[in-house]
């Protein structure tokens, strides 16, 4: 009875301090950004691993790639010179985010020059 | 003209005792009507005199505004259009023009923002790291403001009361002080001050936006009302 007691009090108590779980599945993404901005120590390959294994996670997890994941990995690749995973992942940021089309394919017909 | 400056105090007094506890909840009634989908976070302006802050905080926004359910289009990717195009002063990334934003972008809102204070200052009883942060939120298809807030947040918030006396309090000081240099104390500060900035959960935060499942529901502060 008393295990039953405290058990149920446990409970309830958790139960309080449970809080919105995330619509999204963010993993290390706004640190691999900061690093990028930083241009610190993570080299582009580093953080291309980052961000693939917050894809990856996110689908163990069953939950959404957050905005602007497979945009951010499709900048990334391009810079690595590996432009065919740079249009994938592109495709795929438009096919989740309808919302980024426009931008995007702005992106894509100003990549005549080296500029992104 | 006795009575005018009167009554000009009186309702000055009135009104900043009445945000003594909390701030009255804001008009979304334009914010509401525009029901932006999508926000570009443009490069904030920093007037602090630390460099990364910038950085720092626009990496830590994407959180709050997915959340609130609305689509971010990549900071990062973003900062480097402007930069392809001449635009390193977030200054003069403010004063591009809307319509070119827009054409650019397609975002339904922009989103502009200056970082007050931004840093870590050993002040002898205790360092602390400090991030403050406004924003406005503007329609790029009408050039309305939908929505405007300002928050900051502090390590010193969570750190414990120190039982030791003043000396105890002096050594945790300056070992705190080198731990939020070393560790970037700072980008988990400003993670929670553009929580409270900007989370439709918050107190004047953004609305619920399409993506959120609190879609069209009234946010915590009109509940208040």
């Amino acid at each position: 009875m008393r295990v039953f007691l405290v058990v149920f009090c446990t409970t309830l108590f958790l139960a309080g301090c449970k809080t919105t779980e995330p619509t999204y599945y963010y993993g290390a993404y706004p640190a691999a950004v900061y690093s990028y901005f930083k241009a610190d120590d993570t080299s582009v390959s580093q953080q291309i691993t980052i961000l693939e294994d917050v894809i990856e996670q996110a689908r163990v997890k069953g939950k959404p790639v957050p905005p602007g994941v497979h945009a951010h990995l499709g900048m990334l690749y391009f810079e690595t010179g590996n432009a065919g995973q740079g249009v994938t992942n592109f495709e795929q940021e438009k096919f989740l985010y309808p919302e980024s089309v426009t931008y995007i394919d702005f992106l894509m017909n100003n990549r005549a020059g080296a500029k992104i | 003209m006795r009575q005018i400056q009167f009554a000009l105090v009186l309702v000055i007094v009135a009104f900043t005792s009445g945000c003594v506890s909390m701030p009255p909840a804001q008009d979304y009634s334009a914010f509401r009507n525009a029901d932006p989908h999508s926000i570009v976070i443009l490069p904030p302006i920093n007037k602090s005199t630390e460099v990364v802050a910038p950085y720092s905080v626009m990496s830590q926004l994407l959180v709050p505004i997915a959340e609130s359910g609305f689509y971010v289009f990549p900071v990062a990717l973003v900062d480097q259009t402007f930069k392809n195009n001449g635009l390193t002063v977030a200054n003069d990334i403010h004063a591009v023009p809307i319509q070119k934003l827009h054409e650019i972008f397609a975002a339904d809102a922009a989103l502009y923002m200056t970082i007050e204070d931004y840093g870590t200052s050993y002040v002898v009883i205790a360092s602390d790291t400090v991030v403050s942060v406004s924003a406005t939120l503007v329609d790029l298809r009408s050039g309305e403001v939908l929505w405007q807030h300002a928050a900051s947040a502090s390590s010193a918030e969570t750190r414990g009361n120190n039982s030791g006396g003043l000396v105890g309090m002096l050594v945790e000081a300056a070992v705190s002080q080198i731990i939020e240099t070393v560790t970037d104390r700072g980008f988990e500060i400003a993670a929670i001050a553009n929580t409270r900035l900007l989370s439709a959960d918050g107190h004047n935060g953004l609305l619920y936006g399409p993506r959120s499942a609190k879609y069209g529901q009234p946010v915590t502060s009109e509940k208040q009302k």
